[in-house]
C-alpha cells in the first residue's frame, strides 16, 4: 500500500485542506480575485461548484490538424464517454439552438465549451461562428474552447474579440523528443510533417499561444494527458514551465487506451496510468498552483453537471420541437445562480470539525466514498459508478481525486458476472483504508475487509468531510494511527 | 482519374475545409472528391492538401488506384517492423 504524507507546507498550498471544497479554502484559493470571480461558478474548475452547476460541450468542429496516438478519429459511438467521442455533429446555428435549450432547461447551466472532436481552431469558421451568435444571444453564458495549440498563436485576436476567458490547451510535453512519441505528424503550411520536426513545431505555438494569451489576461488551463513511460516524468518540467508562463490550473489526465477504442496506444499495447501513479504525480505537479482532480474527461458533447450526461434529452429532433423565450429563461437563470451562490456561501461558512487534537504526526489516511453528488454520503456500494478518494491527515481532509469503477450491482441476469466485477471495483481502491458508503451487502463487504479496506455504513446522508474526519478520528482512538509505519511512506 | 476517397475513409472531415477547390463533399457512406473540381492542387499547392492531411492509411488512392499514404506511412512504423514496436510499448 503507498500512502504519501503531506507535508505542512504542501497542505496550505493545496487548498481543500480543511474544509475540503469550501469557497474560502478550496483548491483556487491560491489564485488572485479577478481570477477567482472567473472561476466560482464554473464547474470543471471547481472542486465546489461542480456539484451545483452545470456545463455543456458542442461538437461543431470535426476537423484536427494534428495526430495523437491516443485520438482514433473514427469518433462516432453513442455508447462510450471519452473525450473525442460524439454522437451528433452540429452546424454553427444548430449548436447555437441547443445551446439555447439546453440553458433554458437547466438553468444551472453556465457554460458552453467547443473541445472537438477536432480541433475547434482547425476549425475557425465553425468555431467562431458559434461563439459570435452566442455571445449575442446568451451574454450570461460563459464561452471556452480546447485546443491542441497548433492553429492557436493566429487565433488569439480572434478570441479575445469575442471575449472568451477561458482557453484549454492541451500540452504533453515540451521536450520535442518527447513529443515525437506522441505525436506522429502535424498538417503545417500546407504540408504533412512528420517526426520530432513536427513536434517540435507543435510545442513552439502552443507556448507561444500560451504567452499570448495570459498576456491578454484570458485564463489559461492546461491538459496533460499521462502516457507511463513516456512523459510520465517529463510532465512535472511541463507543469513548471506552463505556471511560470501564466497558466492558472493544470490538469494532468490519465491516458485512456483500451484496445476497442482502435487507438495507436491501445492497439500497440500501451497501459495507462494506475490510480496512484496518476495521483502522485498530480501530488508532485501541485506545488505552488493546484491541480485539478475532479475532472471527468467528458465527452466532446456532454450535457449537465459533471459526471451525468442529459445529452440524449437535446437532440436535433427534440431540440426542434421545443419553444424556447430566451429572455425569459435569462432571467429564471439568474435567480437560480442567485440562489446556488448562496448555498454555496452558507456551505463556506459550515466548516467540517477539523480533528484537531490528533497528534500532528499521525499518518493520513485515504478513504472512497460513494456519493451521487451534493457533498454528502448518499450511495450504496454497489451502484457507484465512481468513488471520490478523501485524504485525512492531522491538517484536515482534502479531496484527491475520484476513481472510475464498472458498478457490478446491476440486479438480476448480470449477478453472474458480479465477482469478477467487484474484484476489480476493489482493485480501483487500492491505497484505500476505509470505504464510506449508505449500505452495502455481505459479500462485497468480506471481500473489502479481506482485501484490508474497512466498508463503512453508518454515515449515510452526512456531510463527506465531517464523516470523513469521524472516522479518522475513530481510527486515531482505536491507536491505528499512532505513528507512521515506516513501510508506507513512499519515498 | 484523379484522387479517389475509399470506403476506408473514417468520415473525420479533415479533408474537406482544406481543399482550395472545394472538390470533397460529404456522401452517404463517406466523404468523395468531384473529379470534375479538383485540380490535384496544380497551381495552389506542392502537395495535393486531402492527401497531406488525412489521417488514415490508405484511404485516398492516386489515379493508380494506389494508396497515397502506404501502410506504416502515417503511424512511422514500417508494417515489417510493427510487431517489435508492439513489443516495446508494452514493456512501458
Ligand atoms: S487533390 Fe487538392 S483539389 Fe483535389 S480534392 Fe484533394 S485537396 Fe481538393
Ligand atoms: S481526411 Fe481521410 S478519413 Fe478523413 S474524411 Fe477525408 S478521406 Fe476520409
Amino acid at each position: 500500500m503507498e500512502l504519501t504524507v503531506l507535508d505542512s507546507t504542501d497542505t496550505q498550498a493545496s487548498g481543500c485542506s480543511s474544509s475540503g471544497c469550501g469557497s474560502t479554502d478550496d483548491q483556487l484559493a491560491h489564485l488572485p480575485d479577478e481570477i477567482r470571480d472567473k472561476v466560482y461558478n464554473h464547474p470543471c474548475y471547481s472542486e465546489q461548484a461542480h456539484h451545483y452547476f452545470a456545463r455543456m460541450h458542442v461538437a461543431v468542429a470535426p476537423a484536427c490538424n494534428i495526430q495523437c496516438h491516443y485520438c482514433n478519429r473514427k469518433y462516432d459511438c453513442s455508447n462510450e464517454s471519452r473525450p473525442g467521442v460524439v454522437s451528433e455533429l452540429l452546424t454553427p446555428d444548430q449548436a447555437v439552438k441547443k445551446t439555447l435549450a439546453v440553458a433554458a432547461n437547466i438553468p444551472q447551466m453556465t457554460v458552453l465549451g467547443i473541445a472537438g472532436p477536432g480541433d475547434p481552431l482547425a476549425n475557425p469558421e465553425r468555431t467562431f461562428a458559434t461563439f459570435r451568435m452566442l455571445s449575442e444571444q446568451a451574454p450570461d453564458i460563459k464561452l471556452c474552447v480546447s485546443t491542441n495549440g497548433l492553429a492557436l498563436p493566429e487565433s488569439v485576436d480572434e478570441l479575445a474579440k469575442h471575449n472568451i476567458d477561458h482557453v484549454t490547451i492541451t500540452i504533453n510535453a515540451v521536450d520535442p523528443d518527447v513529443g515525437a512519441k506522441i505525436y506522429p505528424w502535424i498538417f503545417w503550411e500546407n504540408k504533412r510533417i512528420k517526426g520530432r520536426e513536427a513536434a517540435a513545431i507543435l510545442i513552439e505555438q502552443q507556448q507561444k499561444g500560451l504567452q499570448m494569451l495570459t498576456e491578454r489576461g484570458i485564463l489559461v488551463k492546461v491538459n496533460s494527458v499521462m502516457i507511463p513511460g513516456v512523459n510520465d516524468e517529463h510532465l512535472k518540467e511541463v507543469s513548471r514551465i506552463v505556471k511560470s508562463k501564466g497558466a492558472f490550473l493544470h490538469n494532468v489526465m490519465p491516458l485512456i487506451s483500451e484496445a476497442e477504442h482502435g487507438t495507436f496506444f491501445g492497439l500497440m499495447g500501451q497501459r495507462g496510468p494506475e490510480p496512484e501513479e496518476l495521483q502522485n504525480l498530480q501530488d508532485a505537479c501541485a506545488g505552488d498552483m493546484n491541480m485539478m482532480r475532479h475532472c471527468r474527461q467528458c465527452r466532446a458533447d456532454a450535457v449537465g453537471l459533471l459526471g451525468e450526461d442529459r445529452g440524449e434529452e437535446f437532440t436535433l429532433d427534440k431540440i426542434e420541437a421545443m419553444e424556447i423565450d430566451y429572455e425569459a429563461a435569462m432571467v429564471r437563470r439568474a435567480e437560480v445562480h442567485r440562489s446556488i451562490e448562496a448555498e454555496l456561501n452558507q456551505h463556506a461558512q459550515a466548516k467540517p470539525a477539523a480533528p484537531t487534537d490528533i497528534d500532528p504526526d499521525a499518518r493520513p489516511v485515504l478513504m472512497a466514498i460513494a456519493s451521487q453528488g451534493g457533498g454528502v454520503i448518499n450511495q450504496h456500494f454497489g451502484h457507484a459508478h465512481e468513488f471520490l478518494i478523501y485524504e485525512a491527515s492531522p491538517a484536515g481532509v482534502r479531496f484527491i481525486s475520484h476513481r472510475k469503477t464498472d458498478n457490478y450491482c446491476e440486479g438480476g441476469d448480470t449477478c453472474g458476472d458480479g465477482e469478477s466485477v467487484l474484484s476489480r471495483t476493489i482493485g480501483t481502491l487500492s491505497g484505500c483504508e476505509a470505504v464510506l458508503c449508505s449500505k452495502i451487502g455481505y459479500e462485497p463487504w468480506d471481500m473489502l475487509e479481506a482485501a484490508g479496506i474497512k466498508p463503512n455504513g453508518e454515515h449515510a446522508m452526512e456531510r463527506i468531510e465531517d464523516a470523513v474526519a469521524a472516522v479518522y478520528r475513530e481510527m486515531w482512538e482505536a491507536g491505528a494511527l499512532s505513528a507512521v509505519d515506516e513501510q508506507l511512506v513512499v519515498a | 482519374m484523379s484522387l479517389r476517397i475509399v470506403s476506408s475513409c473514417v468520415n473525420c472531415w479533415a479533408c474537406q475545409p482544406v481543399c482550395p477547390s472545394d472538390a470533397i463533399l460529404q456522401a452517404p457512406k463517406h466523404f468523395v472528391i468531384n473529379d470534375r473540381k479538383s485540380t490535384e492542387c496544380e497551381g495552389s499547392y506542392d502537395v495535393p492538401q486531402c492527401a497531406s492531411i488525412c489521417p488514415i492509411e490508405g484511404a485516398i488512392t492516386n489515379a493508380a488506384g494506389e494508396a497515397m499514404n502506404p501502410p506504416g506511412s502515417l503511424t512511422g512504423i514500417p508494417p515489417e517492423m510493427v510487431a517489435a514496436a508492439q513489443a516495446e510499448i508494452r514493456a512501458r
